[in-house]
């Protein structure tokens, strides 16, 4: 993270994308090529080349097909629909089949929770498939008919808007409402603007955005950056994608707006590769603003302002999604959270001062200057004022995005969501904490349960323990990999878990898996990591008999499977006599 | 010059510049803060062993991440940092395949050294076993990757004079691991990949031939920490003579009998043992079965096969308390090192592309007298409960007998790192 950057060198991962969109895959001679132009050691290309999933080192066909792994995915029919797809293509998971056509992955939630299982296939969404859909597909494709024509529309699935004029986001939108209003306010009475509506950064975090943007624009720079971070991997989460689909042009004005009140003459979005189909929507938002008048150009503004708008695409990587992360991959590096020995706002992008908003509150922000502090505030809870995006899937009937009012129920949203027979929801994902449908009359607000975005329901049919599993499996793969606690300490706890999944588990298993999960919880370098094991201790905590349950104590022996540990060697015995 | 500023270590009175990293800072002050990846010249600092952890008006950090400011009270020296320093320690020692008694940084290892010092026996984690390899392809450095623990030095600070980073990190999450380019490795000169070498924490980056440079006795850590003892706080020993005897049993499980030769190392102090202890079942008294109940079971070696498992089942159902003698014991040891293969890999290797007789082709001995080989080696505490561990390869026999007696007669004891230490 030093402070001096070849400005080139942040053109890397779109010099990986040419060469991985160009043939599949990116070669060694690409790698060289990559470092010779950028002047940098080959092993740092590749090293970046590495992080990020999305690109591979060996081919990887002519149609990628990624699959989501996500546990909703899981519930609603993953491995029929990879059972499927090997069948159809002839390869095998985690390759590319003998004629070089289709390579099969897995990836982490690709936000489409809503409409699972879904898939993407050169980044062209699939949702609900089916098995019998899979074989039509695939024969479609060796006959030669194109992607665009056979991919699905991503529908929004927006259930639910507060009655009344209580919306905030998705209510009338007229472009320029928000922007009209700059010609009368200055940079800092549209920070104050933020301040007096109390609003929070809706990615998780809930840093008050005014703070973020006032420390940001008192640091001094020879540029400041404004950063979307539009990367929502968080499993279950989809509503940015939803933000980004139904109302890009809002998105762009918060863009302008924030960029404005901190000084930036640039802003960025951060796109995850998963969204790239909504890549023309957005284009062609920004495309209508340069035509509008308000980017590329001095925008009508009390105080003289400049500003524009470009996009980078992510890779494949859930942990850019935290803010030093997506702001050194944004740079052309590994997309390593950094140690907070400084903020974003002091030292950012370029080393320059950098405000980091996710898609959602930079929309909330234009709202609050088109309709008022007031009115923003008039809303929701006193710690909380306004409306959040929830994305809601799982076991319900109406799987999708429901704008509330904070302070509704968990009762109140499992009944709008047609929750069926619920047992839990996971609030906030994986990272997040786990509440039983019985604590009906919790309150999703600053003041109870907050929530960042992901609401998924399970019912009582579903494995608990088959859910955290799921958890730890996607940590340990989207893990940076930079420290010991997060990278180790996941794969060692999906070992315990295996144990308590065999049945091998004793009663001192399941506190030990309590304890280790707390040392993530302390020892970890970053917010990611530090959340890591946050769900299954608060599993644990939540239900604790059904754990009970799933550990057997039998004098001093420990759990072991003899016939299992023999398998291997009975195997090799029997091939050979 | 920066301004002075007060705090607290552990209510201890500190003064450093303040901004000052706080390990550097701590170590003015005359408090060792342990750490693996932090290196004074690299700012920011890297952050990745986290085992430098301390609070800060109350709450976690690594301490390689703070800063020092006026009034700060820090916390380090208490037994729930203590105990998380360890844990991060352990963890190293689970995730990768450290060998120390066969590695060539043994003695000037600082992940070693900081085992001895915060006291590790063995790590309360599973050990993962991960297939890695050793790189040597380099021109003058082998990269032992077993050994890594990706604390990130070497990506920071190996540079060639031309301004390359020689090492980088590769992939991500649990298969993250650390690369070297070769085209730039081979620009370094002798002394600089020497350089490297000392800067890794572990015995992860060798240079060819110079390895080893002291001998036994005198390199970094037999020196630093040479009066370093453990002790149990008990008090009085009780007079071992007069007392009833005491039954033990021993057996060396997938093992070399080296513990056991270790047991019997104590020389002319074996007549004072037998006087207050009877030996059933072991190879020492070549007593087969177990013919009476015993106070303590000494088991040497994992568990390899299905007769180890059946025999270490036996020690824990025969005897009172069991102790796991030496590293195989405890898990896995030298055997384990078959762990990172498949077995049907080692069996191919030691009776398919081995055979001499061609005629009968590929046979895997196999017999209903023979035992049947398990998957991998297996630690004792995999299989059963363990009750104390004594670690080294083998444990030194004043060790062995100083825990035995303890345990025993609640005899107290000291041990000094020559006796402890196991490289």
């Amino acid at each position: 993270m030093t402070t001096t950057h070849h400005s080139e060198k942040t053109l890397l991962l779109n010099l990986l994308w040419a060469c991985q969109d160009a043939k599949g895959f990116i070669s060694n001679q690409d790698i060289f090529d990559i470092a010779a132009k950028l002047d940098v050691s080959a092993i740092e290309v590749e090293g970046v080349c590495t992080f990020y999933h999305f690109f591979h080192r060996k081919p990887a066909g002519k149609y990628i097909i990624y699959l989501n792994n996500s546990i909703l995915s899981e519930l609603k029919g993953y491995s029929a629909i990879r059972k499927a797809l090997e069948q159809a293509t002839g390869g095998h998971w985690g390759g590319v089949d003998s004629t070089g056509q289709f390579g099969l992955f897995d990836t982490s939630c690709i936000g489409l929770s809503d409409q699972e299982p879904a898939m993407l296939i050169n980044f062209y969404p699939f949702v609900k498939v089916t098995p019998e859909r899979v074989f039509q597909l695939i024969s479609a494709l060796r006959a030669g008919a194109s992607l665009a024509e056979l991919a699905d529309t991503v529908e929004d699935h927006l259930r639910y808007v507060p009655p009344g004029d209580r919306a905030i986001f998705f209510r009338d939108f007229a472009p320029g409402r928000a922007l009209q209003r700059l010609t009368t306010l200055s940079p800092q009475q549209v920070i104050d603007e933020i301040r007096e509506a109390h609003l929070l950064g809706m990615g998780g975090a809930f840093f008050p955005t005014a703070d973020k943007w006032q420390i940001c624009r008192n640091n001094p720079g020879e540029q400041h950056y404004l950063v979307c971070n539009a990367d929502e991997g968080e499993p279950g989460t989809f509503k940015d994608r939803v933000l980004m689909n139904r109302l890009p042009e809002l998105l762009i004005e918060g863009m302008i707006v924030g960029g404005y009140a901190i000084g930036a003459a640039e802003g960025i979005i951060y796109l995850r590769a998963e969204y790239r189909y909504l890549l023309p929507r957005l284009e062609a938002a920004i495309a209508t603003y340069k035509q509008l008048g308000w980017l590329g150009q001095p925008t009508p503004a009390k105080e003289s302002f400049t500003f524009d708008i470009r996009i980078q695409m992510g890779a494949g990587a859930y942990v850019c999604g935290e803010e030093t992360a997506l702001l050194d991959s944004l740079m052309g590096k590994r997309g390593e959270p950094w140690p907070k020995v400084f903020f974003p706002v002091e030292r950012g992008y370029l080393g320059q001062p950098t405000s980091v908003n996710n898609v959602e509150t930079l929309c909330a922000a234009a709202r609050i200057i088109e309709l008022g502090a007031n009115k923003f505030r008039s809303l929701g809870t006193p710690g909380s004022p306004g409306t959040k995006l929830l994305s809601v899937a799982g076991d319900c009937r109406f799987p999708g995005i429901y704008e509330i009012e904070w302070g509704m129920t968990v009762g109140e949203l499992l009944g709008f969501c047609g929750a069926e027979d619920p047992y839990f929801i996971q609030v906030s994902g994986p990272s997040g904490i786990c509440v039983p449908a019985a604590e009906q009359s919790r309150c999703i607000c600053h003041e109870d349960l907050l929530c960042g975005g992901s609401v998924m329901v399970f019912n009582t049919q579903r494995d608990l323990l088959q859910v955290m599993i799921n958890f730890t499996e996607f940590f340990k793969k989207e893990s940076c990999g930079v420290c010991t606690p997060c990278r180790a300490g996941n794969f060692i706890l999906g070992r315990k878990l295996d144990l308590l999944k065999r049945g091998l588990a004793r009663p001192a298993d399941l506190e030990e898996i309590r304890q280790w999960g707390q040392l993530l919880g302390v020892a970890s370098r970053c917010g990611l990591g530090k959340a890591s094991a946050h769900a299954l201790i608060n599993a644990m905590q939540k239900f604790p008999a059904y754990f009970q349950q799933r550990v057997r104590a039998k004098g001093r022996e420990k759990g072991f499977d003899l016939d299992r540990a023999l398998g291997d060697y009975r195997e090799a015995v029997e091939q050979t006599s | 010059m920066k301004k002075i500023v007060n705090f607290t270590i552990d209510g201890k009175p500190c003064q450093a510049p303040e901004g000052e990293n706080l390990v550097k800072a701590a170590a003015a002050n005359g408090i060792k803060i342990p750490s693996l990846c932090y290196y004074e010249h690299i700012d920011p600092p890297l952050g990745t062993c986290r085992v430098c952890m301390v609070k800060v008006d109350k709450k976690a950090f690594a301490a390689c991440t703070i800063k020092a400011k006026e009034g700060m009270q820090v916390e380090f020296n208490v037994p729930e940092l203590n105990d998380a320093r360890k844990a991060m320690v352990e963890m190293m020692f689970a995730e990768g395949n450290h060998f120390c008694p066969a590695c060539e940084k043994s003695g000037d290892c600082d992940l070693q050294g900081l085992g001895y010092r915060l006291g590790v026996t063995i790590s309360r984690f599973p050990h993962l076993f991960l297939n890695r390899f050793i790189d040597y392809r380099p021109k003058r450095i082998v990269v032992e990757h077993n050994r890594c623990i990706l604390c990130r030095r070497c990506v920071e600070e190996v540079n060639t004079k031309d301004g390359f980073p020689v090492f980088s990190f590769l992939n991500r999450g649990a298969s993250t691991e650390v690369r070297v380019d070769y085209d730039q490795e081979a620009k370094l000169d002798e002394e600089e990949a020497i350089k490297a070498m000392h800067l890794c924490p572990t015995g992860a980056i060798l240079v060819r031939g110079k390895t080893q440079p002291r001998p036994r006795g005198e390199r970094k850590y037999d020196l630093q920490d040479a009066g370093q003892t453990v002790s149990t706080p008990k008090a009085g020993m009780a007079p071992l003579k007069g007392q009833p005897k005491k039954v033990i049993a021993t057996t060396s499980l997938a093992g070399c009998f080296g513990c056991h030769m270790s047991l019997l190392d104590i020389d002319e102090e074996l007549m004072d043992v037998i006087e207050v202890v009877d030996i059933s079942k072991s190879p020492l008294t070549d007593i087969k079965k177990f013919n009476r109940r015993c106070d303590v079971g000494l088991i040497e070696g994992g568990c390899c096969n299905d007769e180890n498992v059946e025999v270490l089942k036996a020690f824990r159902a025969n005897c009172d308390i069991l102790v796991a003698v030496g590293e195989c014991a405890i898990w896995g040891g030298l055997p384990a090192m078959r762990n990172f293969v498949p077995l049907e890999e080692c069996l191919n290797e030691a009776y398919g592309h081995a055979t001499s007789d061609l005629e009968q082709g590929k046979v895997i001995p196999h017999h209903e007298d023979l035992p049947e080989l398990l998957d991998r080696v297996y630690g004792c505490n995999e299989i059963v409960e363990i009750d104390y561990y004594i670690p080294g390869c083998p444990p030194d026999a004043s060790h062995i007998w100083k825990v035995l007696k303890n345990i025993l007669f609640g005899a107290d004891y000291s041990i000094i790192k020559s006796e402890f230490k196991y490289d």
